[in-house]
């Protein structure tokens, strides 16, 4: 029991912040690591004793996003980038920098689900290539591959370097 | 010198500090030709700089206290409710569910073959994935067992496959109703806490039929014939797990046989 504790504590900001970064709202986002330490809590005896606490706690909080996301989507509930990013981020001390973030978490929404995961484990979580392979049950190569195409539309969409997308406003939703 | 040509994980290793020194040095040698490269290089670690500064206040933030893990551990500790209230609650809801059931041909046409398969499986992993007391009704460890039960109730061999070739633990299993007979359902998990299901039962129409894919509100899922016996993945996965992993079971059912 001791030992749930001192391994997943420490990792309860990080399960946060990813939340944060895959549902953008708050609320919503802490309702799915409240879920997320639940089933850790209730399932800490099934997990292999030598398994990295870290990469079980991503996968289960991940697969909980995933579902969420999709019932989402079915249900087309929607929440608009301009209302929440600043509030829910809490950084626009300048309106560059406004714009700046504004433009990152519009890109961030325009990424495929599989590929905004990925990008999001490896920099702002700092895992290891192998870890967000384990998290996502896909092969490492795969993350690779998925990490690459992530960052260069991200490049591309805010810094519009693709002709194909208007330089100042890429900031449309593409209904898929 | 014959060196290991530079690619693009070269390039996404440099961005994320994760090459040895002596390949680092080789990717740093290649940009100095290479400035478009180089550019794109110095861009991805910039966009990295963005988004870890755009979110790291939140981890900087105080946990709320319904994260508290103390407290969730005590919550757990305090069932909510006594279990008979649970087991009535869970009483009513079939009560409900065959209502809705009886009024499903007044709203929408019977389904039939693959499509009726899919239905049931899916109406299963909804009923019984969620399930914390009592998912299977036979463990794993009882595995010919089950197989056993399933070929008897089903009226032909039906086996049970492993898939812990793909990573996924057989949990067990249960005989279930569908409104073509018995079905056997195994469910699997992943390990992290997802959980699969499978439905298995004869089909009227002997032979194969090709897997084609099928979606509810809360669940995905793979269904095929194969021999005449119909079989139906679902789970709350992405397509890019699913898909894969019903192949996998296709395969195994094919050699079992």
């Amino acid at each position: 029991m001791t030992d749930m504790m001192r391994l997943i504590e420490p990792l309860i900001p990080a399960l946060r912040r990813y939340a944060r970064a895959l549902l953008r709202n708050p609320t919503d986002a802490d309702d799915l690591v409240q879920d997320c330490l639940e089933r850790a809590v209730g399932r800490w005896h099934q997990r292999q004793a030598d398994g990295d606490a870290r990469t079980w706690l991503f996968a289960i909080l991940h697969n909980l996003a995933v579902t969420q996301m999709r019932q989402r989507v079915r249900r087309g509930a929607h929440m608009p980038i301009e209302d929440t990013a600043e509030a829910n981020l809490a950084v626009a001390p300048t309106q560059e920098s406004g714009l700046r973030h504004r433009d990152l978490m519009t890109a961030l929404d325009a990424l495929p689900e599989e590929q905004r995961s990925v990008l999001l484990l490896v920099t702002v979580e700092g895992l290891s290539y192998a870890e967000t392979a384990d998290i996502l049950a896909i092969p490492t190569g795969t993350v690779m591959s998925r990490l690459s195409r992530a960052r260069d539309r991200m490049i591309q969409l805010m810094d519009g370097t693709d002709a194909a997308v208007p330089a100042k406003r890429p900031l449309l939703r593409r209904v898929k | 010198m014959t060196m290991r040509p530079i690619g693009d994980d070269d390039l996404q290793g440099l961005v994320d500090e994760r090459l040895e020194a002596s390949r680092r040095r080789e990717v740093e040698t290649y940009l100095d030709d290479h400035p478009e490269a180089r550019m794109r290089v110095a861009r991805m670690v910039g966009l990295r700089e963005e988004m870890r500064a755009a979110f790291a206040p939140v981890a900087a933030e105080p946990v709320p206290a319904r994260l508290n893990l103390a407290r969730i551990v005590e919550a757990r500790r305090r069932p909510a409710r006594p279990a008979w209230q649970a087991m009535a609650a869970g009483l009513l809801l079939l009560i409900g569910g065959a209502g809705g059931w009886g009024l499903r041909e007044v709203v929408s046409p019977v389904p039939t073959g693959i499509e009726a398969l899919a239905q049931s499986a899916s109406m299963n992993y909804a009923v019984y994935a969620p399930d914390h007391t009592r998912p299977v009704e036979l463990a794993a460890a009882n595995r010919d067992e089950l197989a056993g039960w399933f070929s008897a109730r089903l009226k032909r061999p039906v086996g049970v496959p492993d898939l812990s070739g793909s990573g996924y633990r057989l949990m067990g299993g249960r005989l279930v109703a569908t409104p073509q007979g018995p079905a056997g359902l195994l469910m699997y998990d992943d390990g992290h806490g997802a959980r699969f299901v499978m439905l298995m039962r004869p089909m009227h129409v002997p032979g194969d039929a090709p897997m084609r894919p099928h979606t509810t509100e809360t669940s995905s899922g793979y269904a095929w014939a194969q021999d005449g016996l119909g079989y139906s993945l679902v789970g709350a996965a992405d397509d890019s797990v699913l898909h894969p992993l019903a192949d996998a079971v296709r395969r195994a059912t094919a050699k079992s046989l």
